[in-house]
């Protein structure tokens, strides 16, 4: 079992998320940055899928009442165990009795918690991801609070400490991410000066951003004026209600860019003007309040491309690991 | 492909990132349009193609998520314009299988009132309330009226999400009569649960308290997300949400004391939605409006 002693700022369980719900308005839900999600699990000797921990900002303080093995990956953050630092994107073991703790935040935004067994909380919606945003899910549907005891699964297969990400594959977390979009959706409805403002400029991560959805600022873009068609609604950021794909952007008001994420909302009525793509949530993910975006436009080819770079590297860091 | 232009006349394709492919049968909504898409979606769920991850079928439009690792999202496209020119538009003969279902809702309630208030900043009409504003920028002379338009005649649900659950409602009544109000300047980043909203031509209840840029008109007593399924509606259906893509809504005005009613139902765990089910013909609909709502109501009412 592991008893939370402090859930840090937002501890949930997450896992490879919710899928196939999202024509009833379910969004996939589980880890933001799903490498660091997978590499953990990968570190523990997990099956892929088992359930780990996410934090943000500041981890938890969790104490653990059996042996096990346990990796943090993600954030840049000092861990330690009994007080003792160990490293980061590496499998440790550690005894019954032992506490878990963090230092302060030096890169990236988000640590993952992975512990051979994963976190045994009960499948919801065929997920043990958290959706806190309607109360559903991981640990009572809600983020992890002080006194909280989790049990541990059996999703191990492989158990072992000592297990060691290269250090040229783990990511760093650049005060300025870069992020490619897929340029699309409505991006007609922005005049091509906003467009090119888009992506030419360095977006400052507000306050609003959490796991359903980052909000930018840093330019003003211009709508295009048109005739609305009947169902949008008057104003120029208005579209007639659509499906919003999870990584997509909207400029409500033309001020106030919001990137959609895992606990994303399915759909709604804004003009949208792409989509990040997707294995790029993860560098998302790892920015913080005040960090820099900057979106870099490709197209299909390109996109794909970029995916296919990111998930090769995974899969030769699982084998790599196994 | 006609990714980055508007046109109207023809379907556009394109690509929601690396995993998703948004179709955008029209611009504008209009019930022919929409009943293309479900045509078109119901279709593709039936051919089970490899890769076809999910499909969500939308106003005027529909969205798949595919695995791009096991089908090309430019093989997809192909395959969804074969099965669109294959549907083709709007058939004489189909009829939907659906229920129309009684729900309550107070219109111009205290609870959607005070948060409204809370965000005049990013409203067009800093000075006004919702319900106000809907009803000058639609012509009516006075808010009551608009009010009773709201809840005159019954609504289809033509999407379904944003949230768990929650319902985009299309009034069935010719487009001359339908409601029409923008969505915020800025989304709120409060909305409390059951609040019943309007944005574009459409209706919605929030299932949950969260953001929103709807317009807030009323609030309804009775939930329509259900996490733990506690009351039957939800765990007969072994269900959180109670509505489907394709339901009709009737909205029915209650006053405070049948709102407090349906509410004290609803935490003793007995509260039950009254529906019927019926067989919904579009062609009949667009042919007959004010009679097919008619026959509909006399089937829910009796």
């Amino acid at each position: 079992m592991i008893i939370c002693q402090d859930p840090g700022l937002e501890t949930t369980v997450q896992d490879t998320g919710r899928l196939g719900y999202y024509s009833i308005g379910f969004p996939p839900s589980g880890a933001l940055d799903s490498f660091a999600y997978h590499v953990g699990n990968a570190l523990v000797g997990n099956e892929p899928g088992a359930a780990g921990l996410e934090a943000v900002y500041l981890g938890p303080t969790l104490e653990f009442t059996e042996d096990t093995v346990i990796a943090v990956t993600g954030a840049d953050i000092p861990a330690f165990v009994d007080g003792a630092e160990i490293p980061l994107w590496e499998s440790v073991a550690v005894s019954s009795g032992s506490v878990l703790s963090f230092g302060q935040l030096r890169g990236g935004a988000r640590p993952y918690i992975a512990v051979a067994g994963g976190i045994d909380v009960p499948l919801y919606y065929g997920s043990r991801s958290t959706y806190t945003l309607v109360g559903i899910g991981g640990f009572e549907g809600r983020a992890l609070r002080a006194g909280d005891e989790l049990a541990i699964g059996s999703d191990a297969r492989d158990p072992r400490a000592g297990r060691r990400v290269d250090a040229s594959d783990v990511p760093v977390h650049p005060s300025t991410a870069e992020v490619h979009l897929l340029v699309g959706l409505h991006s007609y409805r922005l005049t091509e000066d906003s467009l090119a403002r888009f992506t030419d400029t360095e977006w400052k991560v507000t306050p609003d951003a959490n796991r359903v959805g980052y909000r930018f600022r840093g330019a003003e873009l211009e709508f295009v004026p048109r005739e609305q068609p009947f169902g949008a609604g008057s104003d120029p950021a208005n579209v007639t209600d659509c499906g919003y794909p999870v990584g997509s952007v909207q400029v409500p008001g033309g001020v106030e860019p919001i990137v959609l994420l895992q606990d994303a909302v399915t759909g709604g009525g804004y003009a949208t003007l792409g989509t990040v793509v997707s294995v790029d949530r993860d560098r998302l993910a790892q920015t913080k309040t005040g960090d820099r975006t900057r979106f870099v436009p490709v197209d299909l080819d390109g996109a794909l491309e970029v995916r296919k770079d990111r998930l090769g590297a995974l899969d030769r860091i699982r084998s790599a690991l196994a | 492909m006609s990714a980055g232009t508007e046109t109207d006349t023809e379907t556009r394709y394109d690509y929601g990132g690396d995993e998703f492919v948004y179709v955008e049968l029209s611009a504008a909504m209009s019930l022919p349009v929409h009943f293309t898409s479900l045509a078109i979606t119901r279709r593709l769920a039936e051919e089970a193609i490899p890769g076809v991850e999910e499909i969500a079928p939308s106003n005027a439009s529909y969205m798949v998520r595919v695995d791009p690792d096991r089908l090309h999202p430019r093989d997809l496209v192909r395959e969804l314009q074969r099965i669109e020119g294959e549907v083709g538009s709007l058939s004489d003969d189909l009829t939907v299988a659906t229920r129309i279902v009684d729900v309550p809702i107070m219109l111009n309630d205290p609870w959607t009132h005070e948060v409204l208030m809370k965000f005049r900043d990013r409203h067009q009409d800093p000075n006004g309330t919702d319900l106000d504003y809907g009803a000058r920028i639609n012509g009516y002379s006075s808010t009551e009226d608009f009010i009773d338009a709201l809840a005159a005649s019954p609504y289809l649900v033509t999407m379904m999400g944003f949230v768990p659950g929650l319902p985009w409602c299309f009034q069935l009544v010719p487009r001359e009569r339908q409601v029409e109000v923008p969505k915020y300047v800025r989304p709120r980043t409060e909305t409390p649960e059951r609040a019943f909203g309007f944005g574009g031509a459409f209706a919605v209840i929030y299932p949950v308290k969260g953001a929103g840029g709807y317009q807030l008109f009323g609030s309804a007593p009775a939930p329509i997300f259900d996490g733990e399924q506690r009351l039957p509606d939800f765990a007969e259906n072994n269900s959180v949400v109670f509505f489907k893509h394709g339901d009709v809504i009737n909205y029915r005005r209650v006053d405070r004391g049948e709102y407090d009613d349906v509410r004290a139902q609803v935490d003793a765990g007995t509260w039950r939605y009254s529906f019927k089910e019926l067989e919904f013909s579009p062609s009949r609909f667009l042919a007959d409006p004010d009679g097919t709502n008619a026959a509909m109501k006399e089937v829910l009412y009796g």
